[in-house]
């Protein structure tokens, strides 16, 4: 067993630029983090905010060209991803890193039974025999909590309901008990009572197998229920990064503190009417050298648009561990 | 506005959306996908009647009959006094003035080859006798009150962002002076921080032109702070309709409560201390629904009758109707509470 304390994930600058006619996009800028056995990292931005990029980066699934991972570090354990050949990669992906995607009707092949795409990691990944991959596929079914596993397993995608389905890539991706699972927008395709169901379920099965979890979503609610730490994602940087109840108590950066006020609740009072952000996300044609976010910001000033401010951390905990920001305004002023 | 004395507006009664199912070599007619059940509700001037359900429930099919998009199986639409379900197509074409929709997705529901003051003018082509000038002075005018800049008359949808294609979706629904705008999903498609903006403008046009909306969602917390009144709707049935502050505080029929309970929401402690009713399985389907109660293969209070009895929705609370046998104690038969809320009371009947 490795040492409890050592990161299952250390990233640290990643950077990952789109090559179009237009000329480059710069998805992910200097991106940083690092995660532990049984943690969950919860990663927030809008579309575009470069958090689904960041993650395909990390184990190569992004079609390159267009895409181009141009700098960065990716510790899974003690190998660099980055470095490795594409076959290593293959065996590292599925294997060590496990991954559910949005839309489980896609993601699944339509033409292959559920028991045929769970059994291909087992015989490609674990060396297991067809048989006993046929067993486990079925004891993997059962543990996500699906009625009636052994004839289920039978069935092809289109037999499932979308939560059905989502359960059967959560089986996929843990059939070989990775040490980490990527799981971007797992519930967003789901209505909400569904969207309990695989929440409660990704919870139960992550305190018995004890994964690390890299949760990416735009829902600031799903976040507060699974999340250990929360990183918050805007124009392809991380602009703030802490502990789950820092974030939602004293969130630092006006991105953050804008977003959680966007958000309606259900309970507690209801505003008279929404605050929002003005303007629009931007794209990022190139390397920024100012905030992101100072276009939107409400308190942007002159430094904002001089340079591009850099994670800072708030308490005495290295970078990544407690509560850090990138911004000028909360470096110079910050909120009371 | 929002005023509890206004008259109705719209009055939908016994609605009943069918599509036939058929099936074997002849093509026979052999079921029917029940998308609307005997649906009936009225919507006040100046209200917003918020919608909510998961997807198939029948929420998007509802808004569309209620426009008269779909024709009707059964039922009367009565807006603004008349029943549009039994109009003639002329006379239709007349009415659509009055009634307008905004759709879930802005990409697919504007042309990408018009402009966007070609969008915006062709209600008014159709439907008005404007001149040139008058028409465009119109356009402007609309693209001033959705916040949009005048110097884009001339561009195409693609070179629009997510919320501002919704805007020109809104301006279009305008563009005639409805009294009844159904929004479908209008909000579901946009990043959260521009749906903030989104709904502070159909707030803001609400107040100004004294619309009436039909705000169709699956997102109850935005419901929760656009809608006056909210109907909770279950494999084609209104299952709860009552005030939104009610519903929110305590919800009465064991769906609405699951699927309040459901919602997640942004506070880690609430998140960490609170115990949510988790729905075993999934939706039946609306074309074989169980005997009795909709809800009744996923409901944690089900009883006995509520396998073989539809349960009607009836008022137990002042404002508030409920589908649910828990809060009849008494079988309802028709004309027994008399009084003004009868017709209202017994919509879905009792199904045996």
């Amino acid at each position: 067993m490795a040492d409890e304390a050592a990161p299952v994930l250390d990233v640290r600058g990643l950077t990952t630029v789109f090559h179009t006619r237009q000329g480059e996009i710069h998805a992910v800028n200097a991106v940083s983090f690092a995660l532990k056995r049984g943690e969950v990292l919860g990663v927030v931005g809008e579309s575009g905010s470069g958090k689904s990029v960041t993650m395909m980066s990390l184990v190569g699934l992004l079609p390159t060209p267009p895409a181009e991972v141009r700098a960065g570090q990716v510790m899974l354990g003690t190998r660099d991803l980055l470095q490795m050949s594409a076959k290593d990669l293959s065996d590292v992906r599925g294997a060590k890193v496990g991954f559910v995607f949005q839309d489980p009707m896609t993601s699944l092949n339509p033409v292959f039974t559920v028991e045929n795409q769970i059994c291909e990691p087992l015989t490609r990944h674990m060396g297991l025999s067809k048989a006993q991959a046929r067993a486990r596929s079925v004891e993997l079914l059962e543990l996500v909590g699906i009625p009636d596993a052994a004839k289920r397993v039978k069935y092809y995608p289109h037999q499932f309901s979308g939560g059905m389905r989502q359960r059967v890539m959560i089986a996929i991706a843990l059939a070989c008990e990775p040490d980490l699972l990527i799981a971007d927008e797992p519930t967003t395709a789901l209505d909400v009572t569904i969207q309990a169901q695989i929440i409660e379920l990704m919870k139960d099965l992550q305190k018995k197998l004890g994964m690390a979890i890299i949760w990416i979503t735009h829902d600031m609610g799903v976040i507060a229920g699974i999340a250990d730490r929360v990183m918050v994602m805007y124009g392809g940087q991380v602009v703030e990064h802490a502990p789950v109840d820092q974030i939602f108590h004293s969130p630092q950066h006006p991105y953050t503190r804008a977003l959680l006020r966007t958000i309606p609740t259900i309970t507690g009072k209801r505003e008279a009417r929404l605050s929002v952000i003005e303007g629009q996300p931007p794209i990022m044609a190139q390397a920024p050298k100012a905030c992101p976010f100072g276009a939107r910001c409400a308190h942007h000033f002159a430094r904002c648009d001089a340079e591009n401010p850099q994670r800072r951390p708030l308490d005495c905990l290295p970078l990544g561990q407690g509560h850090d920001v990138a911004c000028h305004w909360s470096a110079e002023v910050g909120y009371a | 506005m929002r005023d509890a004395s206004a008259p109705d507006l719209v009055q939908v009664d016994g609605l009943k959306m069918y599509f036939p199912v058929y099936s074997g070599v002849l093509r026979r007619h052999s079921g029917d996908i029940k998308a609307v059940d005997d649906v009936s509700f009225t919507i006040r001037a100046g209200e917003t009647l918020g919608l909510v359900g998961e997807s198939g429930c029948g929420k998007s099919t509802l808004g569309r009959a209620m426009l008269r998009l779909y024709d009707p199986t059964a039922g009367r639409v009565v807006i603004d006094g008349e029943d549009i379900a039994r109009l003639s197509p002329e006379a239709l074409r007349k009415k659509r003035p009055t009634m307008q929709m905004v759709f879930q997705d802005p990409q697919a529901s504007l042309n990408p080859r018009m402009s966007l003051s070609s969008i915006i003018g062709e209600p008014l082509v159709e439907h008005t006798a404007l001149t040139t000038a008058q028409r465009q002075d119109r356009i402007y005018e609309l693209m001033d009150q959705v916040g949009l800049n005048r110097r884009f008359a001339n561009r195409f949808p693609h070179e629009f962002s997510g919320g501002q294609r919704q805007r020109i979706g809104i301006a279009r629904a305008l563009a005639l002076n409805p009294k009844f705008i159904v929004c479908d999903e209008p909000i579901a498609a946009l990043d959260v921080s521009i749906q903030a903006q989104v709904v502070n403008l159909l707030e803001d046009l609400q107040d100004k032109l004294g619309l009436t909306y039909l705000f169709i969602s699956h997102d109850l917390s935005m419901v929760r702070h656009i809608a006056d009144r909210v109907a909770v709707m279950y494999l084609g049935r209104i299952v709860e309709l009552s005030p939104r502050d009610d519903l929110y505080a305590r919800p009465l029929h064991p769906y609405a409560e699951a699927l309040l309970s459901a919602v997640n929401e942004p506070n880690p402690e609430r998140a960490r201390t609170r115990s949510r009713i988790l729905l075993k399985g999934d939706l039946p389907s609306p074309a074989n629904p169980p005997k009795g109660c909709n809800f009744c293969t996923r409901c944690p209070k089900v009883f006995d009758r509520c396998l073989t009895e539809k349960p009607a929705l009836v008022q137990v609370e002042p404002g508030r109707k409920v589908a649910c046998h828990l809060f009849q104690t008494l079988k309802p038969t028709a004309g027994s509470t008399g009084g003004f809320h009868t017709q209202d009371d017994f919509q879905q009947g009792v199904t045996l």
